[in-house]
């Protein structure tokens, strides 16, 4: 996958002064290693922001990028359903406040279940890849299934059932049901991406990976980077 | 390397016996092996000397023929000494017992010996351990036959980060009749660790069954070892100690915090197919079962006891463990009925736990687990056995296991274990059923043979 996509390496070596990969930059990551992402752009200027929601339409979703916050929702630094121009300005004047101001990341907004797709380097066992029902509660409903890479389709499968609350996957009261195909894959893909990776990375967050009937969307990450000797870091 | 001298050696030397301190550790492991196993063994010591009659040997260049095993039981510092010397006279393996290096801060010392060995690809166990114990072939633990408890001779093989716990489960194994096969102390684990050992036992004819006790492992040392374990082909049970340690760490994300070590190492265990154990109870339970029964089941138990409250409470303890206990169906339970005796017939509970009530004779056991044995839903029998009703006899044990040889499934029973039930304990487990002290421990008998994956 990085050998025939020199960028994502490019990508991370980028963000090593920051000791982490940032929401967009692991976005594109993942887009390059064939991941679904949202469409987004990084806004620099109030404008900026107004004429990408023009071009994708209302309602959007706007997010601070910060080398100094690795988790923006603590901080009051993610706004769901922007509806307009007004209240978009509104919020990019807020985040304009917020420690470490970059930008402001603005993409499109989409719907489904929030699970969480994680991968640790653990010192004993390598690659560890964790799935579990996400969203800024994870740490409390602790609902999650880990397995060292690489997974076998079996692990894929053993892990969405070994969730408490799997059958949410599986259109629980009328919704319509998780396509188990695409998470089965996207676990898959994962995966084998955490293990070229391997050497680079300590961990990694996708939260929410957002699941539904048609697709497996990334619609945010981070890339927790190794820390290595002579580099300085966070 | 060969791993082979170290348990089964011919010839052993020890090192460090003292003509004037009886006491000293290598004297306590002379002497045993001298006096009670077929290893022929000699002493050495610079300053020379008798101990027990016999002459301690100033050198291993003295002894008239190859050593298999050297036992060193010296002083830290003179460690690397006297291992050069053993390579030098072409011994073929060693333990070292001796204390006083990483453990106590010499991390110099014990990469010294380490060196030293691997230059000569000459195998060793320790430092800072027990060492080696192979029922009637070799024992290197420094402590007196007379305090030690010795199961029988079986096929369950136990290595051990830590010495102390190593014994304490020997002991355990001989009052639940878990049989040994090898027992290893591998302390700081310097050159030999789990993952040589695991290579040896599973291909070791004595051993059916390995465990482990792990404190934790070296950088990507687990990986490696749930994938070899995974298949070995042999059951491989792991009790695991330090699950809360390493939480003080800052952690930068969700998945790091979640996939914490022992997380990720339980996580790991469970998906090769290695049945962890979570405390002493489980790892002894899982001996004992798993060096009886092989064949994997999904986890669909009968039961048969002459208790409700016996029954019920199994009932919880599998429930709780994801064991299912189907109930018979009407046409089964009205043809066993007439099997039972006329006492029972009218008052007995058919459905599953199987109530026999207090009025339950052998006779109506051997029918009920006929019964529950021939069913196709029914992987496995649990007999919860009271001894002190009256129709019940010492020779239930034997009695019962027939019916399980015969009919080929796992059968698995609860006798409290006192001296006076001794007989029907034995009549099980003599005849290849395991017995639990507690029901729970029966339960988790079960639970041992759904983990396992070969």
């Amino acid at each position: 996958m990085i050998k025939s996509h020199p960028d994502i390496l490019r990508i991370i070596e980028e963000a090593r002064g920051d000791g982490w990969v940032l929401e967009a930059a692991a976005k594109q990551i993942f887009s390059l290693a064939g991941f679904a992402v949202p469409r987004f752009t990084v806004a620099r200027t109030a404008e900026e922001a107004h004429r990408f929601a023009g071009e994708i339409g209302y309602p959007v979703v706007a997010k601070i990028v910060s080398p100094r916050i690795l988790h923006k929702s603590d901080v009051g630094g993610v706004t769901v359903g922007i509806g307009n121009d007004g209240r978009l300005a509104e919020v990019f004047e807020r985040f304009r406040g917020l420690d470490g101001f970059r930008g402001v990341l603005v993409e499109e907004m989409l719907s489904g279940i929030e699970l969480i797709l994680g991968a640790k380097i653990d010192m004993q066992f390598g690659p560890m890849i964790l799935l579990g029902m996400g969203g800024t509660g994870v740490e409390i409903y602790q609902d999650v299934a880990l397995r060292m890479a690489p997974i076998t389709e079996k692990d894929a499968l053993a892990m969405i059932e070994g969730l408490k609350a799997h059958r949410l996957l599986d259109g629980y009261r009328g919704a319509a049901p998780v396509d188990r195909g695409k998470l089965t894959e996207t676990i898959r893909t994962f995966s084998s991406l955490v293990m070229e990776l391997e050497d680079r990375i300590e961990s990694i967050d996708i939260n929410p990976l957002l699941c539904s009937a048609g697709r497996c969307v990334v619609t945010d990450a981070r890339i927790i980077l190794k820390r290595i000797s002579g580099t300085v870091s966070r | 390397m060969d791993l082979k001298p170290l348990f089964e050696p011919r010839t052993m030397a020890v090192f460090g016996v003292s003509s004037s301190n009886y006491r000293h550790p290598a004297n306590e492991i002379f002497t045993k092996n001298l006096l009670r196993y077929p290893v022929k063994v000699y002493g050495v010591n610079p300053r020379g000397g008798t101990v027990n009659g016999q002459a301690i040997h100033r050198s291993i260049s003295e002894i008239p023929e190859p050593i298999d095993l050297a036992v060193i039981a010296v002083r830290a510092d003179f460690v690397p000494d006297v291992l050069s010397e053993c390579i030098r006279a072409k011994a073929r393996s060693a333990t070292v017992i001796s204390g006083g290096f990483a453990e106590a801060g010499r991390r110099d010392l014990q990469e010294r010996i380490v060196a030293i060995a691997q230059e000569a690809s000459f195998p060793f166990v320790g430092p800072n351990c027990l060492g080696i114990y192979v029922p009637s072939h070799v024992d290197t633990f420094f402590l007196p036959g007379e305090r030690m408890v010795k199961p029988t001779v079986g096929n369950v093989s136990f290595v051990s980060q830590s010495g102390g716990i190593l014994v304490d489960h020997l002991i355990k194994f001989a009052g639940e009749g878990v049989g040994l096969a090898k027992a290893i102390s591998i302390g700081n684990k310097a050159l030999l660790g789990e993952l040589d050992l695991l290579d040896y036992l599973a291909q070791d004819p004595a051993t059916r069954v390995i465990a482990f006790y792990i404190e934790g492992f070296g950088p990507n040392e687990g990986r490696v070892f749930v994938q070899n374990a995974g298949k070995c082909g042999k059951p491989v049970i792991v009790l695991k100690s330090g699950k809360s340690a390493g939480g003080s760490r800052a952690v930068s994300s969700h998945t790091a915090s979640l996939a914490g070590d022992y997380a990720s190492f339980s996580a790991a265990l469970s998906q090769y197919g290695i049945v962890e154990a979570a405390n002493e109870l489980e790892m002894i339970s899982f001996c004992e079962s798993l060096s009886v029964y092989i064949k994997p089941i999904q986890g669909r138990v009968g039961i048969v006891t002459v208790s409700g409250g016996h029954g019920a409470i199994a009932i919880d303890a599998c429930t709780a463990h994801g064991i299912a206990v189907p109930a018979l169906p009407e046409d089964i339970r009205e043809a066993l009925r007439k099997e039972l005796s006329p006492s029972v017939r009218d008052i007995a509970s058919l459905v599953n736990p199987i109530d026999l009530t207090g009025s339950g004779i052998d006779d109506d056991f051997v029918a009920t687990a006929e019964t529950l044995f021939a069913m196709e839903e029914i992987e496995c029998v649990l007999a919860l056995l009271l001894p002190y009703v009256p129709g019940i006899t010492a020779d239930l044990g034997a009695k019962l296991s027939s019916v399980a040889t015969r009919c080929g499934k796992p059968l698995i029973a609860y006798v409290p274990h006192v001296e006076k039930y001794a007989m029907l304990i034995e009549g099980f487990e003599l005849n290849g059923a395991p017995v639990s002290p507690s029901i729970e421990g029966a339960v988790l008998m079960v639970e041992a043979l759904r983990r396992n994956r070969p």
